[in-house]
């Protein structure tokens, strides 16, 4: 299976802070892959160079084969890649309906946009659509703003799915979110990876990353620790020493 | 939402009805004169707010439009001979377009800061019009230019007037209409609402914004264009008006920001308001409390202005007397949708 | 143009500079803490030079000593302000609101001034503002001292307040993180109000050697507002030492540029160099990199 988007020795400070060493990852094209790590190991800095968000100081993202190093989220987002934020982020005042058409413009030029009314009639269906797969047709004319914690973070999940993006990048999909959403949001991702999406996951939840995952990277101190599959990510004792020895563990 | 599309094209209607007799029935010119100011800044309000209302920027530049586009007219009808009359009416659209263009640049430069730094810029550019109007020589300094002025009889001169603004602002409105319903209009709703996220989901953030703001300029221009033919002369402090920024920010505000009929609303009680108590009291600077009194009520009272507060009232009002709200839960889930949702 | 006139330039901008920083650090204090700017600032200061006016022509009272009066005053109007407007404003759309709130609440001040004085030029008097001082071949009056000094005392004692003491370390902390704060036991609302109360207090003292140093009238405060706010901007909006260094610079610039080039056009130089150092560092020249989330 080939890497349908990967990073390859990234590094990225903030001020004096090594948030990403040398860092590498790569996502096999179909596949649920999970990355976990302590905090601050560098888990969401990882997601922000990979999607356009921050520029790495040195190594190169490739989507597809393509190099994606010095891209704009926008045009991150154009080519097939789409994300979720830590901290749900929605359009808050915008309605459930609204969220969803933001995406729309994907497949059109900019121009066009001007003149075209938000959400054709085969968009609004589609949206819909995918507001049901995700149990939230009903509240499509509510504000966002008024959805409960669980509902934002299928609604951002959903707003995703409208561009059709061929990877997902799902930043902590289950904090905070009760056992009935996490199984829900178990069943979505597996259905939409099985009709072709592959995901990266960053999670807590290990036995969410463990029952998902079919590849887990553990992140540490900025670099990838150790990939495999969850038996053998969790049967590693350098992977035990991380999450227990704490920061002052100098074995690298 | 569908039961209210023929209360609104009703009120559309009844809109544009007002619009056009209100000068056959109250035609004393005072009150036409009124009349015309208000729906120089219903323009300017309603135009404001296709970008600020929208985007959440909240500009307070727009003067330099106004200014620019009350210049350009002026400017164009002197150099270029045009006898006072109908023909200068021609220029308005030139107006426009000029400040369309000057917009290219100063949004471009704004637009690169966020919220708080785009605010001072946008005053910054304020002043330094104002600064530009008094200095150079093209502009007359402070003594001003004064455009053609037609030899009409006051109630004609204030109908013409009246009735060309009055097409403005039916262009500018259909506009901010038509923006508000599209997917741009959509996009700078989400960039209002989180402008990194927007960015998230492909919309190209820069270039929705630096749109929406020449297309909010336009209108300003034209009606700064009309507005210096009407008065006859042309001063920087009165072309380049901070209080003006804030006026147009303060009706948009009051009527909804963000909203179609918001800004329309504000500006018609607001420069009503102001004009008449010009009118009235002479030129008191009172207004300035009511309206400064007026504007933190209602932050007080209805947060959002005036319309999304009234809807917000109406809906609520409809789901306790008709049907529940539906519950909010993870149901209503039909199935079946889930093979075509991956699907390409 | 001489050197000598430069270098008039020079002294006179460095002293007025310290005006404009002890008028600033109200501005930059409030948005510090408040996350808000506060676009009454300028009408504040007007307001100032009207209450020391007042508080002068009609009572008699000295200028500096009136600041014992007009201090707390303004100290309560900002408590005032802050508790009856800028707290109640929502999160999802403060910046929006704020500028709104605080212009409103700039244009009543300008009205009920307009009302109250008309819309003549004023400007206050007193033995040292028209006596003079020799300096460098030039006459200046000795206010221009005065109140560079006063400026000084009061942006030290603003200083000393913030990092020396508990009551700063409770302001530094809930402008860093509201929830931390709190958790450690600081009350965050009274913190904001008692530093919108400071913020506006020490803007008194700026109205009053404005008022001593500048004619003025009740629509002074916009183009105060501009020139104010392209030295917080500039000096990093939150920091007070960065605006005593703006305000120093930018008004020495202007005088220097009114010299060598025009005196009309000597007012770009704020809007220019704003323009031109957010265009390449968008936090000003002295701003962290404290970018807040919108």
């Amino acid at each position: 299976m080939s890497a349908l988007i990967e990073a390859e020795s990234v590094s990225k400070a903030f001020g004096g802070l090594q948030a990403l060493s040398d860092c590498s990852l790569s996502v096999a094209k179909g596949s649920i892959a999970g990355l976990i790590g302590p905090n601050g190991s560098g888990k969401t800095t990882l997601f922000n160079v990979m999607t356009g968000y921050d520029r790495c100081s040195s190594g190169e993202v490739r989507f597809d084969g393509q190099s994606i190093t010095r891209s704009t989220p926008e045009r991150v987002f154009a080519l097939g890649v789409g994300r979720t934020f830590q901290i749900t982020r929605l359009f808050f005042r915008l309605t459930v309906l609204e969220n969803m058409l933001v995406a729309t413009q994907r497949h059109e030029g900019w121009t066009r946009s001007v003149a075209r009314r938000a959400g054709s009639a085969a968009e609004r269906a589609r949206a819909l659509e995918l507001l049901d797969f995700v149990g939230l047709s009903r509240l499509a004319r509510s504000p966002a703003g008024n959805l409960s914690y669980g509902q934002r973070k299928l609604l951002e999940l959903a707003s995703l799915l409208v561009a059709d993006p061929a990877v997902l990048l799902l930043d902590e999909p289950t904090a905070g979110v009760n056992p009935t959403l996490i199984k829900q949001l178990t069943e979505r991702i597996r259905e939409l990876n099985r009709a072709g999406k592959t995901f990266l996951v960053v999670e807590h939840n290990m036995e969410f990353v463990m029952g998902l995952c079919h590849e887990v990277t553990v992140l540490h101190q900025g670099r990838a620790l150790k990939s495999g599959t969850p038996e053998q990510v969790r049967a590693d004792p350098a992977v035990l020493d991380a999450y227990l020895g704490g920061a002052d563990d100098d074995n690298e | 939402m569908s039961a209210r599309a023929p209360v609104r094209a009703l009120l559309v209607v009844l809109g544009i009805v007002i619009l056009g007799v209100f000068p056959l029935v109250f035609s004393n010119p005072t009150t036409t004169s009124i009349a015309f100011f208000t729906v120089v800044f219903m323009v300017c309000a309603s135009a404001w707010n296709m970008f600020a209302g929208s985007s959440g920027y909240i500009a307070l530049g727009h003067a330099v439009y106004f200014g620019c586009g009350a210049y350009a007219l002026t400017l164009l009808a002197n150099h270029l001979g045009f006898a006072a009359g109908w023909g200068v009416f021609a220029l308005v659209p030139v107006a426009g377009i000029v400040a369309g263009l000057i917009a290219i640049p100063t949004g471009l430069i704004a637009l690169r800061a966020r919220r708080h730094t785009f605010v001072v810029i946008t005053i910054a550019f304020m002043f330094i019009f104002q600064l530009a109007a008094f200095n150079l020589g093209f502009t007359g300094g402070s003594s001003g230019l004064q455009p053609p002025t037609p030899l009409w009889s006051v109630k004609t001169y204030n109908d013409n007037f009246y009735y060309v603004i009055a097409l403005v602002l039916l262009a500018t409105v259909a506009l901010s209409w038509l923006v508000r319903r599209s997917r741009f209009g959509l996009q700078l709703l989400a960039i209002r609402d989180d402008e990194e996220r927007a960015r998230g989901l492909g919309v190209r953030v820069g270039r929705v914004k630096l749109t929406a703001f020449i297309l909010s300029a336009i209108p300003v221009g034209m009606a700064g264009g009309v507005y210096a033919y009407f008065l006859g002369q042309i001063f920087p402090q009165f072309a380049f008006d901070p209080l003006f920024d804030l006026s147009i920010a303060l009706m948009a505000f009051l009527g909804g920001l963000g909203t179609v009929a918001g800004p329309l609303l504000g500006a018609l009680v607001l420069e009503s308001l102001q004009q008449y108590f010009t009118v009235q009291y002479g030129a008191s600077q009172a207004y300035l409390i009511i309206y400064g009194a007026l504007f933190l009520v209602v932050v007080l009272l209805l947060p959002r202005g005036v319309i999304p507060s009234v809807e917000e009232l109406i809906s609520r009002w409809r789901s306790r007397s008709g049907a529940p709200e539906p519950e909010p839960g993870e149901t209503g889930r039909t199935g079946g949708g889930v093979v075509e949702a991956g699907a390409r | 143009m001489s050197a000598s006139s430069i270098a008039h330039a020079i002294v006179d901008g460095i002293l007025t500079g310290g005006v404009y920083a002890l008028m600033a650090a109200g501005l930059t204090l409030i948005f510090g803490v408040m996350d808000i700017i506060n676009i009454a600032q300028g009408a504040l200061v007007v307001l100032g030079a009207y209450m020391s006016y007042v508080l002068s022509a009609h009572l008699g009272i000295d200028l500096f000593l009136g600041l014992i009066i007009t201090i707390p005053a303004f100290f309560v109007l900002g408590v005032a302000i802050e508790w009856s407007f800028m707290r109640r404003l929502r999160e999802q759309d403060r910046v929006a609101m704020s500028i709104l709130v605080t212009y409103a609440v700039a244009i009543i001040i300008e009205g009920i001034l307009s009302v109250i004085f008309g819309v003549n030029v004023l400007q206050l008097h007193a033995s040292y503002v028209d006596s003079t001082f020799h300096l460098l071949g030039f006459y200046l009056p000795y206010i221009y001292v005065f109140g560079f000094v006063l400026a000084l005392v009061l942006l030290a004692a603003l200083y000393y307040v913030l990092y020396r003491t508990h009551f700063g370390r409770g302001v530094r902390g809930s402008l860093q993180n509201r929830t931390a704060a709190e958790l450690i036991g600081v009350n965050v609302d009274r913190v904001r109000m008692v530093s919108v109360g400071i913020g506006v207090a020490v803007t008194a003292a700026g109205g009053m050697v404005f008022g001593a140093t500048n004619a003025f009238t009740p629509s002074s405060g916009y183009d105060l507002i501009s020139r104010l706010l392209s030295i917080v901007i500039l000096a990093g909006l939150g920091s007070i030492g960065g605006a005593l260094v703006a305000a120093l610079f930018m008004v020495t610039l202007e005088d220097v540029v009114a010299v060598v080039w025009s005196p009309v056009w000597a007012t770009l130089v704020y809007y220019a160099s704003l323009i031109v150092v957010l265009s390449f560092r968008p936090n000003g020249l002295f701003g962290t990199a404290a970018v807040r989330a919108q």
